[in-house]
Formats: structure tokens, sequence, C-alpha cells
């Protein structure tokens, strides 16, 4: 049972950090109705950022500017790309996001190299019992932070200016436009807040229990995928719970290891993929997705 | 208050919408645009509005003035802060956003706070059901209150000139009455309004001037009183031709297969 809510707690921590990642997919896919895997190379990017910066500047000017310097990249993405493509075919812009991926994360991995970057987290790589269950100070600040953050997040797409404007936007663009509401600057701002969640993503999936920034850093951003197509691509609240189901999985399948032995070792690894399909499967828009994605 | 100079538009590159267009919106007035469909109303509306670009059409020839000023390659968003508020054919509320929200979003292009407060007060005065429903989902309310929600939203920019693109779409008769009134009434309060329709008898029953359209050029123009006395307009528009009264069936089924094809 101890080992069973240990998995849980880490499982939720891992979760709520897929779930950032998954939330700037949604509301990137919301605002501009595209399909963005650049997700995962401006994870990379932050998470790079603040490897680097530490060394000399230390944690906390580091950890802001890597979010800063990520929301930029994000920004230009968008400013430089994805605008300037606008009205072409949802699919083509998904593939240029793709490339748009491939060069960043490139030149990133060139940067790294072979090396495993630190990040010395002031909270270091020490571990906390609540209960008896046992969890990373970095996990559990993590999801600290990741909760706070997405509570703030709801509350802002609910209730402020910004959040009305986006989702009448992402109902429908043109009456929007007619409403006078710049659908560019919507877009942008989607696209900076996608930066900056990716980014603290970053923040903490580079601390313990994983050793440092390396390349394989952005394979998590590939799993936090799932969470968003699980949870319906266009569903915010989808994202939350296909991100927490996601981590969950992932840690209970990883924990159980020995008794999943007859699937293989590393099961844990394709398992968020494997959720994926059970659940579209039964429900082909995802959790809570719209039934109808395609706007004419 | 708003010009139109010999406005040519095509889309793609290919198809002329509106081949010539001139008219004029006299400040404080009603002005009608009937024709059938494919006239280029709605061509027109997008022009005025900014929203050409979003369906691949251009301007090629003419103009667009609005108090004298040149608005005819303005966005939408710059078209809204001149004070020409467009509200779209088939309403296209914000379903999943709740009546409320749909006015918040209708606001976002008015900066100055007091006149949105006084534009929210209007619109409250004006469809009272939209304050009775301010926390509904839009996507509940009936055909008739999403059509007033559309003309709520748009007036909460405070626009100096409405378009409305077909309001009595889709609607039964006692609302369309209903929403001439409305027009009237916003008219009343200062507002010019510019309404494109098919319902000939509403929007020449509020309407100062009007023109026809036919195949994107006007055919017809002049007082609405003096245009629905002529035959033409008679028999097209308001179906008691005496000759030939053997056509009214056939707007029916007409209007039906564009509305497939669109």
């Amino acid at each position: 049972m101890t080992q069973f809510l240990s998995l849980l707690l880490n499982g939720i921590s891992l979760g709520a950090i897929y779930a950032l990642i998954a939330l700037g997919f949604v509301i990137i896919f919301k605002a501009s109705e595209v399909v963005s895997f650049t997700q995962g190379s401006l994870l990379l990017l932050g998470a790079y950022t603040i490897a680097r910066l530490s060394g000399p500047y230390g944690f906390l000017v580091a950890a802001l500017a890597g979010i800063l310097v990520t929301a930029l990249a994000a920004l230009l993405i968008e400013r430089l790309v994805i605008n300037r493509l606008r009205g072409a075919p949802v699919i083509s812009l998904a593939i240029v996001t793709i490339g748009v991926d491939i060069i960043l994360l490139t030149e990133l991995i060139r940067r790294i190299g072979p090396d495993i970057l630190n990040v010395p987290h002031p909270w270091g790589g020490d571990s906390v019992r609540i209960g008896g269950v046992g969890i990373s100070q970095n996990r559990l600040i993590a999801m600290l932070v990741a909760g706070v953050l997405i509570v703030v997040f709801f509350l802002a797409f609910k209730y402020s200016s910004w959040g009305v404007a986006m989702r009448a936007s992402a109902e429908d663009g043109e009456a929007a436009a007619l409403m006078g509401i710049r659908q560019g600057r919507v877009s942008a701002l989607a696209w900076v807040v996608a930066g900056v969640l990716a980014a603290v993503a970053a923040l903490f999936l580079v601390g313990a229990p994983t050793p440092g920034v390396s390349a394989a850093v952005y394979t998590v951003a590939l799993r936090a995928f799932p969470a968003a197509i699980l949870g319906g691509l266009d569903s915010t609240g989808g994202a939350l719970v296909g991100g927490l189901l996601i981590g969950i999985a992932e840690a209970l399948a990883a924990g159980y290891q020995e008794q999943l032995s007859f699937l293989g070792r590393g099961f844990g690894e394709v398992v968020p993929y494997v959720v994926m399909i059970i659940v579209l499967l039964v429900r082909p828009s995802g959790l809570f997705g719209t039934k109808e994605l395609t706007r004419v | 208050m708003l010009t139109i100079d010999s406005l040519r538009v095509t889309y793609g590159g290919a198809v002329q919408a509106v081949r010539g267009i001139s008219m004029e919106v006299p400040d404080g007035a009603v002005v009608a645009v009937l024709g059938s469909n494919g006239a280029g109303k709605s061509t027109l509306l997008r022009t005025i509005s900014g929203t050409l670009r979003l369906h691949r059409g251009r301007v090629d020839e003419g103009a667009v003035r609005f108090d004298d000023a040149d608005v005819t390659h303005r966005d939408a968003g710059q078209i809204v802060r001149q004070g020409i508020v467009q509200v779209p054919e088939g309403r296209r509320i914000f379903g999943r956003l709740t009546v409320e929200e749909n006015l918040r979003a209708g606001g976002m292009g008015n900066r100055d706070r007091a006149a949105k407060a006084a534009a929210h007060a209007r619109v409250h005065d004006l469809f009272p059901v939209l304050r009775e429903r301010a926390s509904q989902r839009a996507g509940l309310l009936s055909g008739g209150e999403q059509q007033m929600l559309a003309i709520g939203r748009a007036l909460m920019a405070s626009p100096r000139l409405l378009l409305l693109d077909e309001p009595s779409l889709g609607l039964a008769p006692r609302v369309i009455g209903q929403i001439g009134e409305v027009i009237a009434e916003i008219n009343r309060q200062g507002t010019s309004v510019l309404l494109v329709e098919q319902n000939a008898t509403m929007a020449l029953g509020v309407a100062d001037r009007a023109y026809v359209l036919d195949v994107g050029r006007v055919s017809l123009s002049g007082a609405a009183a003096e245009l629905a006395r002529t035959d033409e307009v008679q028999r097209l528009y308001l179906g008691h031709g005496s000759a030939e009264s053997g056509q009214r069936p056939d707007r029916g089924p007409r209007r039906t297969l564009s509305r497939w094809t669109a």
C-alpha cells in the first residue's frame, strides 16, 4: 500500500509537469488551430538556458532567464513563421512546426553534446517523507508550483479579457475578428503562455530524480503529446486530466515493473502511448474534446 | 457617412462578386440592400468590415470611405475602432460562451470604459432577455434570442454604423417583426444602419433608402417607400406580382438550395 501511495504521489507530480506542457499544446491549438510540435525543443531550450546560466548568475536569475528566453523563442516562432502562414492547411502548419522543432532541437543537441548539464536547484536532490510516502523535494515543489500555475491559468482563461478573447476566437475566428478581437495578438499571446509553461516544466524536469539536462529531456515533451490528445486536443481541462493520467500510469508501470515483466522491461516508457491509444479507441475525440473539430 | 465608390471585388483572382457598386449611407439613416443570393450583398459587407481577406477576396477597384477617410484596406480590428461593426450572417454567436461573455467579447474593440458601460446598459435596455440569461450558455438561446445577442454583441463596441447581414434569416415572422422594431429603435438612438436583407417587407419597412443588387451591380435604388411600390420589387421581393405570381413558390426552393451550397 505504501508503495502504491508513493507511486501515486510521484505519478501525480510527474503528471502535473506533463499537464503544464500539454496545456501549452492545447492553448496553441485553440488560439491558432496549429497542432504544434515545437513544445519539445522549447522545453529543451528552457532547460538548456537554465543550466548554462545558473553557473555564472545563480539559480534564480537563470530560472527567470530560462522562462524569458523560451517565451521569446515561442513568440518568434509565432511571429516569423506561424502568423505568416495563416490560412495555410492545418496539416502543412503541423509539418512546419515539426521542421522548426527539428532545427531548434538539432542546434540544442549540438550545444549540449554528450554531457549532462547540472542544474543546481537550491532544494537539491533531497527527499521528503509525507506519512511514510517518499518523494523528492524537487517533485513536491514542482507539484505545488504546477498546481498554482494551473489554477492561475484556468482563472485567467475563464475570467480575464484575454481568456474571453481567446475562447471567442477559438470558437469562431471570423466572428471574433468582426468584434475587433485581433487574432494575431491572441495567437501570439498563446504562444508566449505555452513557452512559459514549457520552461517552468523544464525547470523541474531537470531536477531530482532526473540527473540533469541532456538531450533525453526532449522525449518528456513527446509524452505530453498523448496527454493533450487523450484529454481532447481543444480542452484545457482535458490537458490537465490527461497529464495526470499519463503521469500516474507511467509511475505505476515503472514501479510495478517486476509484476509487469511479462510485458518486457521499460514498459513505463511506452505506457503514455498505450493509454492514449486505449482512450482514443473508446473516445475518438479524447476525454473532453469537442466531437467536431473541423470548421468550415 | 459611408460612401462606396465604384467598388469591384473578386475572389481568388477569378470570381467577380461585386462589379462596380456605388452607394451611400447618410449619417443617421437606415439603408437597405436587397438582392437574391449571389448578388454580392455579403461581399459588400465583408469589404466594408475588412474581413474580405479571410475569404481570399480582393478589392480590384474603387474605394470605401467613412467620414472622408479611405478605409478600403483597413483590417477588421481597425474598422471596429473606426466605429463600423458588422453583425454576421447566421448570427455566429459564440455558443460555448455565456451570454455575458459574448457581450464582453463584443466590447473588446471598445477601449473607452465609460462608453463600454453605457453600451452595456443600452444593450440590456434593448434586450432585457440578455440580462435574464446572462450566465447561460449562448448556444442554448432560441434563434430570435441569438439574433438579439448578435446585435447586442455588436452594439457593445458603440458603433456609429451598424452593418446587419440578413438578421431575419431562419426566424419566425413574428420574431422578424421584432427585429425590425429593434433596428428602428437602434437607429432612433443615433446609430446609422446598413441592412442587407432578403426579407424585403421588413427591410423596406425600416429603411429610408434602399438599393437592389443584381449579379454584383446596383439595378435599382431610391427612397425605400418608392422602391417598395415599383413593379420589379413588388414582383421579385414582396411576392405580390400580378402576371407572374407563379414565380412565388420558386423562391423557397432556391433559397434552400443556396443554403446547401453556401
